[in-house]
């Protein structure tokens, strides 16, 4: 046995009293959960210690919380772990974020989370008719799918959801990673819809920032920004959604700048977001718009020689030979009748097959 | 030591002062940069999410050229979403022998392959596992003496952690503080300093992405940092060129100056603010070229203007 300090954050909105930190030290073997010692604190020191929990062996999803400031499920994260993971070698446990607090330790995932699976259509919308007998699927098209659907919506990638943190009308992490499930089976009627909605909405698939917090948040490997990558691949290469946020524009004018040029050119990176991937974009009123907004800094920018207007007329640009080498990538890569796409998590690694 | 030099496209680009302080500081450190200046753009993630195989293949063939550099001892980057790009694409092609073979039959024309387990290392990395700080701070000529500095890594540098291969025995996410303190600064612990910039959101959400900005380089400012500094371009340009419009949105004055790692570097091994391109900058680190020619810093609050 040994000793642990935990320092819990207890907070009653009901009360009208401010948060404050609470320590208590309890004994237990070191490979014994984060959970377990909470439960034992509440039994032996203080029965108002708000907790929630049920399986506590990581499936139900109950139990997520911040340990030492990152999210997880306390089940899930033994002792020894977080002690070595904690600063002072006391273990700090914290609701999660991006959720108000109902007592203590549980979050009103009612408020936030349910609410966002409940805003992507959470089950199959099936083709019509309804075989007789069972639906025929290619197994390849339901292990896609496989990844996004571990999720046990413990709610730890919402947690710590940057865009949302700044956004919260941020569809968010775990709603879409259940979007891809639905998005990604064979079987749902509603694809087309499903990824028009997401795109459309100003709080949708383009408003993921490329934190990789859910990636690292997520305790059952189901990493939602893969999933929201996916969609996003989905929608703009097999759909040719356009949407009104400037993600697909984006992204096409990003592509077929490194095509063209073989590095970024920033310059024309901009407008093409905002006016269409062309050369005439800057001057389509959305990014004349946006220009014109942009005007202080662009003109700070030419001011400190940051950049120059030579910059913009004559951008770098990889040697011909090289240039004619990348083109010959993309026309190989897009010329494939299939994209192909290769998912760790289903395919594994060649050294865990030997 | 020699190395294969990729500096991105923004260094080049729209931050050349960082390309600049780069090679400025090079020679102090006994970094021999080859550049790698045939390859194409990372893709930055956004290739990637339009198509995976594209990415991996473009990256495969700097990756590619990078081996082909004589005595280089690695493959060296000066960009955080560089990192990041370069390394998911890497970690795919590292892990399957059949779709490396499928991405090199590509590459095959040109006479390129790229080979398993290339080490591609952002200069923070390179610092601190290869340099070692005790040589640093052995090379440091003018010591960053009361000089507050914020760390601001950059999101590709330091997520997903298993993939950058930062874990207990190396805590990558903490280099920034051990490096600013080897050149004799004091680390600023604030809340932004491990969260997104907002950079990748500029066109989509420009709201959340300038909120992003300008809450981050807030809380440096309370927390009473000079400076703050980042191995990463993409941040830059929105901590630094977009500042005066995250100001409006987080609707506070920050005056918050934004370094470049070589730019911090460079100073502290005694190169002037001009060398380093510190001018160039849309918030004027005031504050820090008065460290530099005075050696006391002012405090955070009147840290810079613009």
């Amino acid at each position: 046995m040994s000793e642990f300090t935990l320092k819990l954050r207890r907070y009653d909105p009901e009360s009208g009293e401010p948060a404050y930190w609470d320590e208590h030290t309890v004994e237990l073997e070191p490979h014994r959960s984060v959970l377990e010692a909470i439960l034992q604190a509440r039994a032996l020191h203080d029965g108002s210690i708000g907790i929630r929990c049920s399986c506590r062996a990581a499936i139900c999803g109950s139990c997520g919380v911040r340990v030492n400031g990152k999210p997880g499920l306390a089940c899930q994260t033994h002792l020894d772990k977080a002690q070595r993971g904690a600063p002072d070698g006391v273990i700090e446990v914290q609701p999660m974020g991006n959720m108000p607090v109902i007592k203590d330790l549980i979050v009103d995932m009612d408020a936030v989370h349910w609410k966002k699976i409940q805003q992507v259509t959470p089950w199959l919308a099936p083709k019509l008719p309804v075989p007789e007998r069972e639906y025929l699927v290619e197994h390849e098209a339901m292990v896609d799918v496989t990844q996004s659907m571990a999720c046990i919506q413990c709610g730890a990638c919402v947690s710590d959801c940057l865009s949302m943190e700044v956004d919260p009308e941020f569809v968010g992490p775990a709603a879409l990673a259940k979007a891809y499930r639905f998005v990604g089976d064979p079987r749902d009627d509603r694809t087309a819809e499903r990824l028009q909605e997401l795109t459309d909405d100003p709080h949708g698939i383009y408003d993921c920032t490329h934190c990789f917090k859910c990636i690292d948040a997520c305790p059952k490997g189901v990493a939602p920004m893969s999933q929201i990558m996916r969609l996003r691949r989905r929608a703009g290469s097999d759909f040719h959604i356009e949407d009104p946020n400037n993600g697909e524009r984006h992204e096409r004018a990003f592509v077929s700048l490194v095509k063209q040029y073989g590095l970024l050119n920033e310059a024309e990176l901009l407008p093409r977001s905002y006016g269409g991937d062309s050369p005439l974009a800057k001057f389509k009123p959305a990014a004349a718009k946006e220009l014109a907004s942009s005007l202080p800094a662009i003109a700070k920018a030419l001011l400190r020689r940051k950049v120059t207007p030579q910059m913009a007329l004559r951008p770098h640009k990889l040697p011909a030979s090289d240039l004619k080498a990348i083109r010959h990538i993309y026309d190989t890569v897009e010329g494939r009748p299939d994209r192909v796409e290769l998912n760790l998590y289903i395919s594994g690694r060649d050294e865990d097959l030997t | 030591m020699k190395v294969a030099y990729w500096p991105g496209c923004v260094s080049r680009g729209f931050t050349p002062e960082l390309h600049g302080s780069m090679a400025k500081i090079a020679p102090l450190l006994d970094i021999e940069l080859v550049e790698i200046d045939r390859g194409a753009c990372c893709g930055a993630g956004v290739i990637a999410e339009h198509n995976q195989e594209l990415a991996d293949t473009l990256n495969a063939r700097t990756f590619a050229l990078a081996q082909e550099v004589d005595g280089a001892a690695l493959m060296m980057n000066i960009c955080s979403t560089c990192q990041g790009a370069q390394s998911e694409c890497q970690e795919r092609l590292d892990a399957n022998a059949e779709y490396r073979a499928q991405v090199n039959a590509t590459l095959a024309g040109e006479g390129l392959s790229y080979e398993q387990g290339l080490s591609n290392k952002n200069l923070l990395w390179l610092l601190v596992e290869e340099i070692g700080l005790d040589e640093l701070r052995r090379r440091v000529r003018r010591p960053l003496t009361d000089l507050r500095v914020g760390p601001f890594y950059g999101c590709y540098i330091v997520r997903p952690a298993e993939r950058l291969a930062i874990d207990e025995d190396q805590p990558r996410d903490s280099y920034l503080g051990l490096v600013i303190e080897a050149l004799g600064g004091t680390v600023v612990d604030y809340a932004g300093s491990h969260k997104c910039c907002g950079f990748p959101i500029i066109t989509m959400n420009k709201q959340a992405s300038l909120t992003q900005a300008g809450r981050h380089l807030g809380d440096a400012v309370d927390a009473q940092a000079d400076c703050v500094v980042t191995p990463c371009p993409l941040c830059h340009l929105n901590l630094d060129l977009q500042q005066p419009l995250a100001e409006k949105v987080v609707g506070r004055e920050l005056g918050m100056p934004v370094l470049h790692l070589p730019q911090l570097v460079g100073l502290a091994l005694g190169l002037a603010p001009s060398e380093l391109g510190l001018q160039r900058h849309v918030v004027k680190p005031r504050s820090v070229i008065d460290w530099s020619t005075s050696v006391v810093a002012q405090v955070g609050g009147t840290a810079g203007d613009r």
